[in-house]
């Protein structure tokens, strides 16, 4: 087996709120898998698990094979709202997680990933100088410039409007055929989902569990207006409770 | 233009304010109630013998040490503060309780353990600075964004990494604005308590011009003076708040 992430029955409960309840998968590494799930299903919940930010009242997480106990600069997370530091200049955002050496010239790793997500000309700006777009990217090269081999994406591109929201899932993909990572995609968009994913699982509403898996075999780049991913689309929605 | 006319209103009225005040000190024939030009005359003898920079040397000499112990022991205890949630807990309700008390009910104890010299006014500005500035900066680490957190303990970055990049930084604004209250009470407390005692200090000047011979001009002069280094005081703090690395928190 070489499965990167393995998600072994963990449950998780706030009080007497049960709001995962025991979720187990597998995640193959360079794998692209998205989760898709009706809002407020506790997909977020089982994300900081799984990226190891809390800790599940039972189950257990594994990464190459060992027990989770903690985040790790292994795999980055990425989440809504975003996390650039705002005080610090977009070079120096991209440099945060250089710490250590045998990195080389730091400056100059981050300038590549600047100018690999398309912020050259940007390294000196402040992040409230930026667009929402922009800032996307930085927060996406910032996670690229650690090499990690995981990335945690908890809605990435929800806070972003629709058209930069095309844009960027087609940037990340770009970005993944340069430098292979494993992707754990949370999204409410199933098309976001069926765009991206190698395989998108469905959760079921609150205490969430997997409800159903589609293997989307198809081929980069995809195109949404494909009649088998429409009809997939359609059965994930079906899965979700909204008929179309 | 822009900057024309924030500044011609309240020009317009202060110029209003003295017109109106030198009406009424004429129109009532006052004898110890000076007029604006006797102020201004009264101020020029000042600047003459020299003696008005020695008050406001001494003034600000008293602050500068206050305040700048104040914040040698404010910033890093509000840090840790805000850190370690038991310092928390233990150290806030004793803060709490002495911050209200104003810095003037403290100078019958500063005369006892210091004296009348130069300590006792560095003293009281301590007491009246340091509080704002612990309340500031805990409060200020305490509404440090989680994500921001979760951002560094996901890179994994030292204890160091994190303090000097993500906590110092994203304080720092709360303790700019801490300082700057801390600097407006300092100033305030250093007036008051210099005319208790002492021989030197804008307090001192407006004590000892009204029991040196009923000198109101001076009197008036001292609180102008005052009044405007206060505004000065408060425009190099607020510059402080253009930093660039500051500038994300008060809105863009």
């Amino acid at each position: 087996m070489d499965a990167k992430i393995v998600v072994n029955n963990i449950k998780k409960q706030f009080k007497d709120l049960p709001v995962v309840g025991g979720v187990s998968l597998e995640v193959k590494d360079g794998e692209f898998v998205a989760i898709v799930g009706p809002s407020g299903c506790g997909k977020s919940t089982l994300m900081k698990i799984i990226a190891g930010f809390e800790p599940p009242s039972e189950g257990d997480v594994r990464i190459d094979g060992a027990v989770r106990h903690g985040p790790s600069p292994k795999g980055i997370a990425i989440s809504q709202h975003g996390s650039v530091f705002p005080w610090l200049t977009v070079q120096q955002n991209l440099m945060f997680g250089l710490t250590g050496d045998g990195h080389g010239d730091k400056a100059a790793l981050a300038d590549h990933y600047a100018e690999m997500v398309g912020l050259k000309g940007f390294e000196n700006s402040y992040p409230h100088e930026l667009s929402g777009g922009m800032l996307k990217r930085v927060e996406i090269a910032r996670a690229l410039v650690v090499k990690p081999e995981i990335l945690y994406m908890d809605e990435p591109f929800s806070a972003l409007d629709a058209l930069m929201n095309l844009k960027m899932r087609n940037e990340l993909l770009r970005i993944l055929a340069e430098e292979r990572h494993t992707v754990l995609l949370i999204t409410h968009d199933v098309e976001e989902a069926l765009f991206m994913a190698d395989r998108v699982l469905v959760l079921s509403p609150r205490p969430t569990r997997i409800q159903a898996v589609f293997e989307v075999p198809h081929p980069h780049p995809r195109k949404l207006s494909n009649p088998e991913l429409q009809q997939m689309k359609e059965r994930i929605l079906q899965e979700l409770g909204v008929t179309v | 233009m822009e900057k024309l006319k924030t500044i011609l209103p309240p020009l317009a009225v202060l110029i209003a304010l003295i017109a109106l005040w030198w009406v009424v000190v004429v129109q009532t024939e006052s004898v110890i109630f000076p007029t604006p030009g006797q102020v201004v005359t009264g101020t020029m003898e000042l600047v003459e013998d020299g003696t008005l920079w020695e008050h406001i040397g001494a003034s600000l000499f008293r602050v500068g040490c206050g305040f700048g112990l104040a914040a040698l022991v404010a910033i890093p205890l509000g840090l840790w503060m805000g850190r370690v949630d038991g310092a928390y807990i233990t150290l806030n309700p004793i803060f709490q309780i002495l911050r209200p008390i104003s810095p003037i009910a403290w100078i019958p104890l500063a005369i006892l353990w210091f004296g009348v010299g130069n300590l006792s006014p560095v003293f009281l500005i301590f007491i009246a600075s340091v509080f704002p500035m612990i309340v500031q900066t805990a409060a200020g680490v305490h509404t440090i964004e989680r994500r921001y957190l979760r951002a560094a303990e996901n890179f994994g970055v030292s204890r160091y990494v994190l303090f000097k990049q993500v906590i110092i930084p994203a304080v720092l604004p709360e303790i700019i604005v801490g300082m700057r209250i801390a600097l407006g009470v300092a100033w305030l407390v250093v007036v008051a308590a210099e005319m208790i005692a002492l021989r030197s200090g804008l307090g001192y000047l407006i004590m000892d011009s009204r029991n040196a011979g009923n000198r109101y001009d001076l009197v008036i002069a001292g609180m102008v003076i005052i009044g405007v280094i206060g505004l000065i005081l408060d425009a190099v703090m607020r510059k402080l708040e253009g930093l660039k690395s500051v500038r994300w928190r008060y809105g863009r």
